[in-house]
């Protein structure tokens, strides 16, 4: 009996926490329609989550770009079908890796410097601060990095896709003898605007899931340096987690026959 | 005037607050004393809404403090009317010190024009003893002395008619604590605010307070002026300005 009360306390315990979550979103999304807002913030989180991920999102996709165009090429060697690596290699990254990659990259990189930021002001009554300022801190912190980081995952997507188009290409033409001119070619003609729309969209998904989450974990932060570390993890595991889900999700819904 | 009534808070199974009754009354310097954990922090972030309460009534000039919704424009006018120092200074780090100072002053209600808060910033950075060449500094670079004479500076820039200090000498050498509670009872005296200190520094009560309450166990155990705190015949206050270890406090809490 106990074993069964325990599954349903977790079950009941997950359910809160997707409400509370939810609500979290929710709150946010609300303040975007009422004012003050804090442009000044807002250009300080898009800087930092977009234009201070470009290096890593760059590497990140290049090799991927790279790795895939190697593997497409070896795999279908088997069956003689080598020639379609800049098709494969283009749908690879703009559907699936482009967006997938650069959302945990951002997960890595972003929400966890946002839930440390966010617990470490929990911690040292910077958030009550704020409040005795007659500042709303889910409109002075969460806002502007939500809506940043939804705003400008699409244009990080977009250049990891770019990038790891050119890692595949440079294999492409490098090691595996492609022609320059036919692999571009090939890679233009086959991609669908519907690729590049839909490979936009998951990235503002994930850039709002991950920016998200950073927040919650955040303002949920428990007391000292523990807290602030486990609201770290804890931000960055489900950000990741839920960037995969969604992913899934989202790729139903768009691929789906 | 500030009043609390019958005020409860418990976290979990801990019962912080068992029916606090205080009343502050206007332009007075109230200071609450007590040991660690008997709850003078949670009763402080009671009356600015920071915590709710589980039980009673808080309020300010007659005003329901618990009854103001978050965020709503009665609460920011009510908060306009605060000021706070916090026990850690709680300067926000990613700001200049003269940002910090005029945070009320660059945005919402009171907002005014850059160099006009960075003036008023300075004048009160002037007036906690800080020289104009502090401002331009970021927290991180000043010693915990200054980075609490940064948060009164905050705490004052908006000319608040009502103003709490968190163990405002806690971390600070017997020198420096000195500076700043003759700080705070100039600034106090001066603007004719309301004050609501907390604090176990005896040397802290005697320089800030016109009157002392004692909490104990979750409830104020006494009450007055602080000319009659060593006459109070409370055993409890007794050992407590006597800082025993003989008494009905209990060491091990």
């Amino acid at each position: 009996m106990s074993f069964l009360a325990a599954i349903g306390r977790i079950v009941l315990s997950l359910f809160a926490a997707i409400g509370r979550v939810a609500l979290f979103g929710f709150e946010t999304i609300s303040h975007l329609f009422r004012p003050p807002y804090y442009p000044r913030e807002i250009g300080v989180a898009l800087m930092q989550i977009g234009y201070f991920s470009l290096p890593v999102v760059g590497l990140t996709t290049i090799f991927t770009g790279g790795a895939l165009a190697l593997q497409i090429y070896a795999g279908g060697a088997r069956f003689s079908a080598e020639a379609v690596v800049p098709q494969i290699v283009a749908i690879g990254m703009v559907r699936e890796l482009g967006p997938v990659l650069v959302g945990l990259m951002i997960a890595a990189r972003v929400t966890s410097s946002i839930a440390a930021e966010i617990a470490t002001m929990k911690v040292t009554e910077q958030i009550d601060a704020l409040v005795t300022l007659s500042t709303n801190p889910m409109k002075y912190l969460t806002l502007p990095r939500v809506l940043a980081a939804t705003l400008v995952m699409p244009v990080l997507v977009a250049v990891g896709n770019i990038i790891g188009i050119m890692g595949g290409y440079l294999v492409g033409t490098g090691r595996l003898g492609f022609n320059a001119g036919t692999y571009l070619r090939n890679t233009i003609d086959f991609l669908e605007p519907s690729d590049i729309a839909t490979s936009l969209a998951k990235g503002a998904v994930f850039g709002f899931l991950a920016a998200l989450m950073g927040c919650y974990y955040g303002m949920q932060s428990g007391r000292g340096a523990q807290g602030v570390g486990r609201a770290t993890k804890s931000a960055v595991v489900v950000a990741s987690v839920l960037i995969l889900a969604a992913n899934f999700i989202l790729t139903e819904l768009f691929f789906a026959a | 005037m500030i009043e609390l009534r019958n005020v409860h808070k418990s976290f979990g199974p801990k019962h912080v607050l068992r029916g606090v009754d205080l009343t502050i009354a206007k332009g007075k310097s109230m200071v609450i004393i007590g040991g660690s954990g008997t709850g003078k922090s949670v009763t402080l972030k009671c009356v600015l809404g920071l915590i709710q309460p589980d039980l009673g009534e808080v309020t300010v000039d007659g005003q329901d403090v618990t009854k103001l919704r978050q965020g709503s424009r009665e609460r920011d006018a009510f908060l306009a009317r605060f000021g706070m120092l916090f026990q850690g200074g709680a300067l926000f780090d990613s700001l200049h010190v003269w940002e910090n100072v005029a945070f009320r002053l660059l945005r919402g209600s009171l907002k005014k024009s850059k160099s006009d808060a960075r003036e008023i910033a300075i004048e009160k950075l002037r007036r906690v003893g800080l020289t104009p060449d502090v401002a331009d500094l970021f927290p991180a670079e000043l010693s915990g002395g200054m980075q609490k004479r940064v948060g009164l500076a905050r705490a004052i820039a908006a000319e608040p008619e009502v103003i709490f200090f968190d163990e405002p000498t806690t971390g600070l050498d017997p020198i420096m604590s000195g500076v700043i509670n003759d700080l705070i009872r100039e600034i106090v005296v001066e603007m004719g605010a309301t004050a609501m200190t907390i604090t176990h520094d005896m040397t802290s009560v005697r320089a800030i307070a016109d009157d002392v309450a004692m909490l104990h166990g979750g409830t104020v155990r006494w009450t007055g002026p602080v000319s009659q705190m060593d006459t109070s015949g409370d055993a409890h206050v007794t050992q407590f300005i006597s800082g025993s270890a003989e008494g009905p406090i209990e060491t091990v809490r």
